[in-house]
């Protein structure tokens, strides 16, 4: 059994992976011969065969999990006694989870309107010109960088020395202040403007994703309504604003809500760069070290069911909007 | 990343693209013959690339050098090493070596696991009739909405019980479980668009479900699987949380991001270490993704995203 368990050296390591992956097919391949051998067995029993491992990996992972962990926000914090909303009245009443808050409502707010707004433009200015594939390239890049290297990245950028003579800034940001005569900053040190630097580096990451679904979008625009459009003097800026922006409003709607969720479940970003500290953690940072470094089950559930409760209003606001964007067409 | 929306960004259709790009391309001229379009434009695209290549810049300069001087004196006065990355791969203190392959052995299986069992309910979803069908997969691709948040701590607990704590196991299953239903919804759209008549007349040929999955739709499906795929590795080879929660505290599992956020905590000011280290964990998945962007985009446009 602790050859399975414990792989310490390189090729017990990818000896056990090997034999993950076999085990995992030969248990597919077992399954599927035995539903497959009878002549003429129902259609549901093959059903359970394709579909069967499926749903049983999801009932005992995600949604055997999900209620205990609902269950778990009413307990305290080792669930040993009842609470009842004690944990969600700490979660709003307390000074240093009210920053928590709202340093979440900061996010998810700018970050999605920011990152839209730079994708659109960029994409538009992009459009067909002769740089267009090396341009989008440079922006998409980040989005194959780990949350984790982008923020060391960025702390690269903020790294402060102190102003004294002889001392040489190494952080960009830092020297460029500098260059411009002012005094170096510790960046993410003060609060609260280091919360928006922070934010910098997630709209950094989710650029090249609205830039690549709206550029898609604007590409798609038929080219009569451009073309009548032109026809009738409009040009320019106008374009952009009475054309392109109305054509692809669905899209806009899918990136800006996508970004929202996406964001709003942001830990690496918060955890590499301040590690929560000098009040700048949010709700999706604040639950990991609730829950696995303080040890208060209890509070860290209720902050994973508050997250849960944020995403929702944002999805019902997207398949709205598809609707309404269906039964316009 | 771990719930999902559809996007419904439409894709032009291939055969009408080349004249439109002869009739556009007049009105693009226009567009960024404005300077100030193009000032914007070229201002975005230096912020979006000067800060990756400051650290990579910084990951080949001497230690000393990167305590004394920023990285854009090596413009200038350019003096490299690759002491940085001996050190980070090999020292004592780091081994990101066996960093690196722990972050193979994680995400190999996350891979291939999630997308087989996916290709496999996405087929009986869509090709076979069962009772109760429309409404389990309602109820599966409405499971994208969970955070993985809210699954965590009775997860790791069921772990515990099952005495698998602290093993790859635990990072394997997690994350097949957290991709599938993304994965169910992704290879599902694709397997709509494949003719129906292809798989009746399969039928007619007296093959099973099992025959046609492996024969008729398999080999159809590449693009698709590829495009999952691109978007699984990334999500595996980057995540933090779920490796952080249940190999924290294991050094043999641990993948390249747990270690790296580490440091850079620990050991913030450390650039020599922080900067080489974090390029060693950059590597591999920025190689994977510039290969297989076509497959990524189309993954991105075609269905949904994880969020």
């Amino acid at each position: 059994m602790q050859w399975f368990l414990e792989a310490t050296t390189t090729g017990h390591k990818i000896a056990l992976m090997v034999f993950a992956i076999l085990l995992f097919a030969a248990v597919m391949a077992a399954i599927l011969f035995a539903v497959d051998r009878p002549k003429r067995v129902p259609n549901w029993i093959v059903a359970v065969g394709f579909v069967g491992p499926t749903l049983l990996l999801l009932a005992v992972g995600l949604v055997y999990p999900a209620l205990e962990t609902v269950r778990g926000s009413f307990y305290n914090r080792d669930g040993s006694s009842f609470v009842g909303l004690d944990n969600y009245v700490t979660v709003f009443s307390e000074d240093n989870f009210q920053t928590v808050l709202f340093n979440t409502l900061l996010w998810v707010v700018l970050v999605p309107l920011v990152t839209t707004g730079l994708g659109l433009v960029y994409a538009y200015l992009v459009d067909r010109t002769r740089f267009e594939k090396l341009a989008k390239a440079l922006v998409f890049l980040p989005m194959a960088i780990s949350m984790v290297g982008a923020g060391v990245i960025w702390k690269f950028v903020y790294e402060y020395r102190p102003d004294q003579p002889g001392v040489r800034q190494i952080g960009l940001l830092n020297q460029v202040l500098v260059l411009l005569g002012f005094e170096p900053q510790q960046f993410l040190l003060n609060a609260p403007s280091n919360s928006f630097y922070l934010i910098v580096v997630m709209i950094w990451i989710q650029a090249g994703f609205a830039m690549t679904v709206l550029s898609a979008a604007i590409k798609a625009i038929p080219d009569d309504v451009v073309e009548a459009a032109r026809l009738d003097g409009v040009g320019g800026l106008q374009m952009f604003r009475y054309v392109t922006v109305p054509s692809i409003r669905p899209a806009l709607v899918v990136v800006v809500t996508t970004v929202a969720i996406t964001t709003l479940k942001v830990f690496d970003i918060v955890r590499t760069m301040t590690g929560g500290q000098f009040s700048t953690s949010v709700v999706a940072n604040e639950f990991y070290v609730q829950a696995f470094r303080q040890f208060n089950f209890g509070l860290g559930a209720a902050l994973a069911v508050l997250l849960f409760l944020l995403v929702i209003p944002i999805i019902a606001y997207n398949v709205r909007q598809l609707r309404l964007a269906e039964e316009l067409r | 990343m771990t719930t999902t929306t559809p996007v419904m960004a439409p894709v032009p259709p291939d055969e009408r693209r080349l004249t439109r790009t002869e009739r556009r391309a007049v009105a693009a001229k226009n567009k960024l013959s404005s300077p100030a379009a193009s000032i914007i434009a070229l201002v975005i695209a230096a912020l979006w690339t000067v800060p990756t290549l400051g650290l990579l810049i910084t990951s080949f300069r001497p230690e000393l050098d990167i305590r004394r001087s920023g990285w854009w004196t090596a413009l200038s006065d350019p003096q490299f090493t690759l002491d940085n990355y001996n050190e980070v791969l090999y020292g004592g203190a780091t081994n990101f070596a066996t960093l690196f392959v722990n972050s193979l052995v994680i995400t190999l299986p996350a891979v291939v696991i999630p997308i087989s069992l996916a290709l496999l309910a996405a087929y009986a979803f869509a090709w076979i009739k069962f009772p109760g069908r429309n409404l389990l997969f309602v109820a599966v691709f409405a499971l994208q909405v969970v955070p993985i948040q809210v699954t965590l701590i009775p997860l790791l607990s069921l772990y515990v019980d099952a005495g698998l704590a602290g093993s790859f196991w635990t990072i394997w299953l997690s994350h097949s479980i957290f991709a599938l239903p993304l994965a169910i919804f992704l290879l599902h759209n694709f397997m709509k668009e494949i003719p129906a008549s292809l798989i009746e007349a399969a039928r007619m040929d007296g093959a099973g479900h099992v025959k046609i999955f492996f024969q008729v739709l398999l080999p159809l499906l590449t693009p698709a699987i590829a495009a999952f795929g691109v978007f699984q590795f990334l999500w595996v080879w980057n995540d933090l949380l779920v490796a952080l929660t249940f190999a924290g505290g294991a050094p043999d599992v641990v993948p390249l991001t747990v270690r790296v956020a580490e440091l850079a905590g620990t050991r913030g000011s450390d650039w020599y270490l922080l900067a080489a280290g974090a390029f060693v964990s950059i590597v591999l998945p920025l190689v994977v993704f510039l290969s297989l962007q076509r497959y990524f985009v189309r993954g991105l446009l075609a269905g949904s995203v994880k969020g």
